[in-house]
């Protein structure tokens, strides 16, 4: 079963902010843990509702993002999604770490 | 953040690791070594919910709430005053003395988005004009002896924030063309120094001098009146203020008998027409030191006449003489000569005694200083004041 993974991005990192992100990664990850998809989205500007939005309307099933604001976070986890906040670090070595099953809220990659 | 900035100070907030949303404010400063090396950058973030909670108690105090006034003419100053605060335009107080020039500049700064900037004021009149100088624009270490080290200058402290200029009237010229250019290019060239820095500083200045008729005198530089004149907020006086006074009375009434303690009532109705009636040449601080006074000195359930300052009644009897004199049938001539007479001032009566005097001392000079209780030397000094010759 494939699941979808959104990261909001600054730069090559994680956002620090969820709220303040003009930019996510979306990632298709496959049954085998292999990335099936990737692709990067730019959005118009920084918004969380946009964003929870778009998280719904993609049907994301994990978020990996730094800070987010407890409204946002209990709403998404209302809606069945798996938030993984405070994370930190290259988006690259998160998702690894994602895909191995090791990245835990609040992990620090850099 | 370039080498040579100033620190600088943000408003903003963070996320929690308990995803709460905590304002905070944010600083970055330089960090140089003693030779002026830059080694890197200090960042401080300060969590400011507790000041929030007291910069709203603040805000109510100040919502212009200092100044007590229902009259029309301060009512209009209130309506824009909120516009004001949130330009960054320069602005030009101007009003009498007492008036309440430096509440309305502080009023400024509090209700600007510059508010948690630091507020500096510099009275022009106060310092000499190569101190001034230097307390404005700062100076570089050996600019001159005593220079020991750098100094910031006052405008180097607002940066962020606002510098309110005192008395702009009594600024030297030189400091004028200096200021100009500097209200050109917002750069700062401290003295003896080649290099400049970029503030960011509000300018709001005031003055109780007529800067129009200063300018038409050459004390004042017209091209400054015009770049500070960007805003221009008028204080009328007091006596223009009508329902005002009572109002003020009433304010520091209450305000000065919880503070010392008194137990009285108010004031008594004739004391009361003495102070509706009294011109005010101090404006509110005047008003403010007679009730000050009143009240101290009051013993009594209600502030009598006889409390108020001693010059309050004696100007009250000398109207009442002279509204009297009117209604007098009085030789027409001697009330025109006496009117005359007060309308001189100090300088021209001065002149008349002495020419009186050496009149009387038919052209004897010690005689004449004798007659008028000076020394030789006073009277030959203020002959040659006055252009007389004996």
């Amino acid at each position: 079963m494939t699941r979808k993974v959104l990261i909001p991005l600054y730069g090559n990192d994680v956002a620090p902010r969820f709220d303040l992100a003009t930019e996510v990664l979306i990632v298709s990850i496959g049954a085998d843990d292999v990335v099936e998809d990737e692709r990067t989205v730019v959005l118009p500007h920084a918004s969380a509702e946009d964003l929870c939005h778009l998280i719904l309307t993609e049907n994301i099933g994990v978020v990996i993002c730094g800070g987010i604001e407890e409204e946002y976070y209990r709403y998404l986890k209302w809606k069945k999604v798996t938030v993984l906040d405070s994370v930190m670090g290259p988006f690259d070595r998160v998702l690894e770490r994602f895909e191995e099953g090791r990245l835990r809220e609040g992990n620090i990659l850099f | 953040m370039p080498e040579e900035s100033e620190p600088t100070c943000l408003e903003g907030n963070i996320i929690n690791r308990d995803s709460k949303k905590i304002p905070v404010r944010i600083t970055f400063a330089p960090v140089r070594s003693l030779d002026g090396k830059l080694l890197g950058f200090l960042e401080t973030v300060e969590d400011t919910r507790v000041l929030q909670e007291l910069s709203k108690k603040i805000g109510q105090a100040y919502s212009f709430g200092d100044f007590i006034a229902r009259s029309p003419q301060m009512e209009r100053i209130f309506q824009i005053l909120p516009v004001i605060g949130q330009t960054h335009s320069s602005v030009l107080i101007t009003g009498e003395t007492g008036t309440g020039k430096d509440l309305l500049a502080e009023a400024i700064h509090q209700t600007s988005n510059r508010n948690k900037g630091p507020f500096i004021k510099v009275n022009c009149g106060a310092l000499p004009e190569t101190l001034l100088e230097s307390e404005l624009f700062g100076h570089q270490k050996g600019a001159f002896t005593g220079a020991v080290e750098n100094k910031p200058g006052r405008f180097r402290l607002a940066h962020n924030g606002t510098l309110y200029l005192i008395e702009i009237g009594d600024l030297p010229l030189a400091l004028q063309v200096k200021l100009l250019t500097f209200l050109d290019d917002k750069i700062i060239y401290p003295l003896g120094s080649t290099k400049g820095y970029q503030v960011d500083v509000r300018m709001i200045a005031a003055t109780h001098r007529n800067l129009e008729l200063m300018v038409r005198e050459g004390l004042f530089r017209e091209d400054l009146l015009f770049r500070l004149n960007v805003v221009r907020i008028h204080l009328p006086p007091l006596r223009e203020r009508g329902e005002d006074i009572r109002l003020l009375l009433d304010h520091f009434f209450h305000t000065f008998t919880s503070r010392f303690g008194k137990r009285i009532r108010g004031f008594s109705n004739k004391a009361l027409r003495i102070l509706l009636e009294y011109q005010y040449p101090g404006n509110v601080r005047e008003l403010r030191n007679i009730v000050e006074y009143a009240v101290n000195i009051c013993l009594e359930e209600q502030i009598q006449p006889e409390h108020l300052p001693a010059y309050l009644t004696d100007i009250e009897s000398w109207n009442r003489v002279e509204s009297g004199a009117e209604h007098q049938t009085a030789p027409p001539s001697q009330t025109d000569q006496e009117d005359g007479e007060a309308n001189l001032n100090w300088a021209a009566i001065e002149r008349k005694m002495i020419i009186e005097a050496l009149v009387k001392a038919k052209g004897r000079r010690s005689k004449a200083a004798a007659l008028l209780g000076w020394g030789r030397s006073t009277l030959w000094r203020k002959m040659k004041q006055f252009g007389i010759d004996a």
